[in-house]
């Protein structure tokens, strides 16, 4: 990300028809963002290579690699990035399929519609820990829950929702919440959809399904590659969800990378590994966005 | 035979009338224009004609039918837009055949008709390529070769020539009028440029405030126009009216008199006119003479507008009226010179008080012409 922002700064052609070289007046920013980026790195670079645990100060000195090699020996990391990718894949899945279902429902005229698309952006407005606080004491819990009293009252035994379906009850919290976002952006970008393009549709014979098919959904995909672009950045980090909710259990069926690094630096306090483990996710996530940013500007250029 | 029949035609948004019982009958083949000034409803009659508004009442019958409730695809219709719609994720191909796509014709079939609406319209080297790469009267081409190849019974034209600059306007009107020939096929057209309506309509029908003021022929409306609306709105620059009284009544003319003192006699029919009765005259300014005619009105120079083959003259005469003049293009006339504008009594037009026009004695030989079918042959 880091490397495409630069580019994007050298790429610029230097049309300066003034006589004063302006360029000096970004370095402040510059030199902010710089320190803000590299500091933090350096610091994990850093940890990541000496022996540093809390607990036991009289462990120290330069480790080389073995934080990494434990690491990669441990199964946690392999669980936690399958559980990361399953997150981040169903939960982009749902909000994007949701998403367009509901931009399209709310662009028809009805009464009270204003109202109605307020609701639906609702849960964006309510932060993490509550709305995991809200599913898991009034929603999904098995004695006081909304789900388990609707159940015992068709005669059902109610569901322990985070012991038997830990992976899914996260993913249900996490895509309650970002269905507003993505319906506001996939909505906003229903709205600029031509409507003589529409009526021309409706005279060559097109229905509301071949409308759905071959007109919106190919004018909104630059729209939705933008969401799929922003939410993969915010749910590759996915951390307050699961802290309020299951604590990364039962056993490591909800633990991502960032609840592993958290759990062996500050619950572990082994610095040294949790750090290897923050260079993981850093590289990671660089990769990813490195194909997203692709990707996505090059769908952008086209369309 | 494909004609269109409009029956009182109505359309209501809530309290608001726009339509306001419209009668219309465009027969097979014809080349019928809808012009009017903004807002006067043509395009939502087009719109209606089409299927993308509802019909509040009255009846539409297409081909014999009646078609209200049916769907715009079921109507047998095909319109091309002012801002073209192409799908814009769609190839030149695709655009044009996505109507055949969705009625599940036969892939063999569509590649046929497609390639032969691109052989007509010269579009076969853009096939490939995606709208944003076409200009904008190649964009136009395809939006005209989608409507192609439905085969409709009905063209429908919303201002489709509005977005192009105006060399390639008198290209593709020339190209609209062939295909109209070539197709044989009824074409309804709306503009609000009254040349496109003159040149290209076998029926122009005249629209204001959601009525129609008159339907007739091109040069029907410019020399017959049944009251003072449309007389103003048909030929450019618009007709000039003067102010007068009526001077002498005889049984197949009418005398008025003309500021300055002068008077001139037009061969119109008596509609119960007495003399001394407020009457307002008519005359078109490529009418008015530099020199002779029957009557004459002095005048002063205020603008002087040269074309090259005409000039434009904006003359003050009595009681502060201007009236506009087109005269000959070497005429050396300038700004502040007085000058004598002479009308003929044959080419003035009377309008009484109510703003209907006097029926003109004898019907003009042209009035009654077709556009003819060898425009651009």
């Amino acid at each position: 990300m880091t490397t495409l922002a630069n580019q994007q700064m050298t790429a610029k052609p230097a049309k300066n028809t003034r006589e004063i070289d302006t360029r000096p007046l970004l370095w402040p920013s510059v030199i902010v963002l710089f320190l803000w980026m590299i500091v933090p790195l350096a610091m994990t670079l850093y940890f990541s290579v000496i022996r540093y645990n809390l607990l036991n100060p009289m462990l120290t000195g330069f480790a080389g690699l073995e934080n990494y090699t434990f690491l990669f020996e441990d199964p946690a990391l392999w669980t936690s990035l399958w559980n990361t990718l399953v997150l981040v894949g169903s939960v982009l899945i749902i909000t994007v399929v949701f998403g367009t279902l509901f931009a399209v429902l709310y662009n028809a005229e009805f009464h009270g519609r204003g109202v109605a698309r307020l609701l639906v952006i609702a849960p964006f407005f309510v932060m993490p820990t509550v709305s995991a606080l809200v599913w898991k004491n009034m929603l999904m819990h098995p004695v006081n829950g909304l789900f388990a009293w609707l159940q015992s009252l068709v005669g059902m035994e109610p569901t322990d929702w985070f012991t038997n379906y830990p992976m899914l009850s996260v993913i249900v919290i996490v895509s309650w919440q970002w269905v507003p976002f993505a319906f506001l952006i996939l909505l906003t970008a229903i709205q600029s959809l031509d409507q003589e393009q529409k009526e021309a549709a409706r005279i060559d014979g097109a229905g509301p399904v071949d409308m759905f098919f071959h007109i919106v959904l190919p004018h909104l995909n630059r729209a939705i590659s933008v969401v799929i672009m922003i939410e993969t950045i915010f749910l590759l980090t996915i951390f307050a969800e699961i802290y309020v909710t299951t604590s990364g259990g039962p056993g490591t069926a909800t633990t991502n990378l960032a609840w592993l690094i958290y759990s062996v630096g500050l619950l572990q306090f082994d610095v040294g590994y949790a750090s290897a483990g923050g260079v993981i996710a850093v590289v990671l996530a660089n990769i990813v966005a490195i194909f997203l940013v692709r990707t996505v500007s090059r769908n952008l250029q086209q369309g | 035979m494909v004609d269109v029949v409009l029956q009182n035609i109505k359309k209501a948004f809530g309290d608001v009338e726009v339509i306001k019982g419209v009668d219309l009958h465009i027969e097979d083949r014809e080349f019928a224009v809808f012009v009017g000034p903004s807002g006067c409803g043509k395009s939502t009659l087009l719109r209606m004609i089409a299927g993308l508004e509802s019909i509040s009442d009255g009846d539409l019958m297409i081909d014999g039918q009646r078609v209200n409730d049916l769907s715009p695809a079921e109507r047998g219709i095909a319109m091309v837009f002012q801002t073209y719609a192409l799908y814009p994720h769609m190839t030149v191909r695709d655009n044009m055949g996505f109507s055949l796509r969705l009625a599940k014709l036969p892939k063999a079939e569509i590649e046929r008709k497609v390639n032969e609406a691109a052989r007509i319209l010269k579009l076969e080297p853009l096939l490939d390529r995606k709208p944003k790469a076409l200009s904008g009267g190649q964009r136009q081409r395809v939006a005209i070769g989608r409507a192609i190849v439905r085969n409709p019974k009905v063209f429908l034209f919303d201002e489709p020539l509005s977005n192009l600059d105006a060399a390639l306007r008198v290209q593709m009107r020339i190209e609209i009028a062939r295909m109209h020939s070539d197709f044989d096929a009824t074409m309804i057209y709306v503009t609000h440029d009254q040349v496109e309506a003159m040149t290209m309509a076998n029926k122009i029908v005249v629209l204001q405030g959601g009525v129609i003021e008159q339907v007739g022929s091109p040069l029907e409306l410019y020399h017959h126009p049944r009251n003072r609306f449309v007389a103003g709105f048909i030929g450019s620059p618009t007709m000039n009216f003067i102010d007068t009284q009526v001077q002498n009544v005889q049984a197949e003319s009418v005398t008025v008199s003309l500021p300055g003192g002068g008077s001139v006699t037009a061969p119109v029919k008596d509609r119960g006119l007495k003399v001394g009765d407020k009457i307002t005259l008519g005359v078109r300014p490529e009418h008015l003479l530099e020199s002779g005619g029957d009557g004459q009105i002095q005048g002063k120079v205020l603008v002087v507008e040269r074309l090259g083959g005409a000039t434009y003259i904006y003359a003050q005469i009595e009681g502060n009226q201007t009236l506009t003049a087109e005269i000959d293009g070497n005429s050396p006339v300038k700004v502040n010179d007085a000058v004598t504008l002479g009308l003929s009594g044959a080419t003035c037009h009377l309008f009484t008080t109510d703003g209907l026009a006097l029926e003109q004695a004898a019907r003009h030989p042209l009035a009654a012409i077709d556009r003819g079918h060898s425009v651009a042959h």
